[in-house]
């Protein structure tokens, strides 16, 4: 057996979520192979190189495959597909957009989002905003998989000395372009990969009031993300938004602050180590996952949580 | 241009679902059902379209059980201007749903197909890009914006990181995000206008399609419960628990 994790990188190095990707490979077991598909994306390719237990490193560098198009990947990730029987992608908006499209094109079904590997062929995964967990048996000649990152210890950046490959093929559907991006900036850990996360919702009242939140998460050296509600009140860009249709995250600590804890949320950070919550309404619903809960003004008690950590 | 629109019939979303005890499956029987809330988002931005004269026809589409007709005159009520049930009696995967809907696509010849980007049941977030595979169409999933200009569909779309925006070669597939529109209601009008539409029911295998797949699904269980901890007095007494307790900070 011989899987392919494709990489998803960031800033010119392979993203934390490979590596959890490849923590999910190395479960099923085998060769484990890197695609890194891009444009000027050999730094990348040396960065997959030292990842523990990565046997070989496949680059794709192309001005197609810039941005990383789904109509010019998906193909090239078929072509390769072949000779493995596994493809693996961690569950990013990339993953999600790419491996469906890679799934039909190989006439196979996908499985999203697994959170355990039970065998070579099952996993399991959460279905119902993570209210049930599917075990999901595959029995397709090249299994098609995403990988919820949080489910997964990620491996070792360093240690590995894997070859790195180029791959020759351009495939250009020439049916799409990119135009351009618009990036959230900030100083703080990725949401997906913080140790401590700190999330307001509907109660903090304007975005104005989350700068309590981003001086409470400098101290803690913590990310700060939102709720739905928060989001669609426009208090905060929509790549902080945590829940089944935002980020799942799973941290060692999780602060909720004026969230009610709707099911959708939930979805998205129940996975975490402690969850402390923060509410002045007794009955919210976050109360019943919380370790540690607080019934009191946030707009007392965060600056007073942040004068005392 | 005509605009398809794929819908789902889904348990509603405010529903506390629990797991049968025979771990076969979720139990449905005497749930309430739905839209599928970003199916809604989809049909909402297809009566849009119509509104601004962009789309001339919108016809929606559902596969799956013979009550899934409520859902699509729902649609209908919404602007939808005509419907079609491929009538599959089984929980279908996502890949057999493309091909029907590939069918669908390959008759109807529309210029725009709009899906949800995922269904809030089996949150599988496939569909549409299988659907824009099998198609050789150009895909603009997790949509938070879409703008026709000329031949070209330009989509904003909600990446992990911000916004990104693509051009899209017509006919092209969208899936959208929540922060798309926002649904309007049916008024009662509209709802008894809803029942004089068309509504045509077709079988899976009329359109020649099969349904099989590649994935069985073995069990289903409830998730690790977590119970509830305990209530603190003050900030200082959370900070002690978090420091010497739990040992996190």
């Amino acid at each position: 057996m011989t899987i392919l994790v494709v990489a998803e990188y960031e800033n010119g190095a392979v993203a934390p979520a490979t590596l959890n990707t490849v923590a999910a490979a190395a479960k099923i077991g085998g060769d484990v192979h890197v695609l890194v598909a891009g444009q000027n994306v050999g730094g990348v390719a040396e960065s997959a190189a030292k990842i523990a237990g990565v046997a070989k490193v496949l680059v794709a560098d192309n001005a197609a495959y810039a941005h990383v198009l789904p109509e010019n990947v998906a193909p090239l990730i078929v072509e390769l597909a072949k000779g493995y029987s596994h493809v693996l992608a961690p569950a990013t908006t990339n993953g999600k957009n790419i491996l469906p499209r890679v799934a039909a094109l190989l006439d196979v079904d996908q499985i999203s989002e697994i959170i355990s590997v039970e065998s070579a062929d099952t996993f399991k995964r959460p279905i119902y905003a993570g209210n049930a967990i599917a075990t999901v048996q595959s029995s397709a000649a090249v299994k098609v998989i995403t990988v919820r990152t949080t489910g997964f210890d990620a491996v070792a950046a360093e240690g590995g000395s894997a070859a790195v490959e180029a791959v020759g093929a351009a495939h250009n559907a020439g049916i799409s372009a990119f135009v351009g991006e618009e990036l959230a900036k900030s100083d703080r850990p990725e949401l997906t990969a913080a140790k401590i996360v700190v999330s307001g919702g509907r109660g903090m009242g304007n975005g104005d009031n989350f700068k309590h939140l981003y001086s409470l998460a400098d101290k803690l050296g913590a990310a700060v993300g939102a709720s739905r509600a928060a989001v669609d009140a426009g208090f905060v860009p929509n790549d902080m938004q945590v829940g089944q249709t935002g980020k799942i995250v799973a941290p060692q600590l999780y602060i909720a602050v004026g969230i009610s804890g709707a099911i959708q949320h939930l979805a998205g950070m129940k996975d975490s180590k402690v969850i402390v919550a923060i509410n002045k309404d007794e009955e919210a619903p976050i109360f019943q996952v919380a370790d540690y809960g607080l019934v009191a003004d946030l707009f007392e008690a965060v600056p007073e949580l942040e004068k005392l950590v | 241009m005509k605009v398809l629109v794929a819908i789902k019939r889904v348990v509603d979303y405010n529903v506390k679902v629990r797991v049968k005890a025979d771990n076969s499956g979720v139990d449905l029987a005497n749930v309430k059902m739905s839209m599928n809330p970003f199916c809604e988002i989809a049909v909402e931005e297809a009566v849009r379209l119509k509104e601004k004269g962009v789309a001339t026809e919108i016809v929606v589409v559902s596969v799956g059980p013979t009550t899934a007709q409520e859902q699509l005159r729902t649609a209908l009520a919404l602007g939808a201007d005509r419907a079609i049930l491929v009538e599959a009696a089984d929980e279908l995967n996502a890949l057999a749903v493309a091909k029907a809907l590939k069918a669908v696509v390959d008759k109807e010849q529309p210029q725009l197909v709009i899906l949800g980007k995922q269904a809030i049941d089996s949150d599988n977030n496939q569909t549409g890009q299988m659907l824009a595979a099998l198609t050789g169409l150009a895909q603009g999933t997790f949509a938070s914006k879409v703008e026709v200009a000329g031949d070209k569909l330009n989509v904003t779309r909600e990446i992990d990181g911000g916004l990104q925006t693509v051009a899209l070669n017509l006919p092209a597939i969208v899936t959208t995000d929540l922060r798309l529109n926002e649904p309007r209601y049916a008024s009662l009008p509209n709802i008894m206008k809803a029942k004089k539409k068309p509504l045509e029911t077709v079988k899976p295998g009329d359109l020649g399609v099969s349904l099989a797949s590649t994935n069985k699904t073995l069990k289903v269980e409830a998730p690790a419960a977590r119970s509830a901890g305990i209530k603190v007095r003050s900030v200082a007494e959370l900070i002690e628990k978090l420091k010497n307790e739990a040992k996190v900070i």
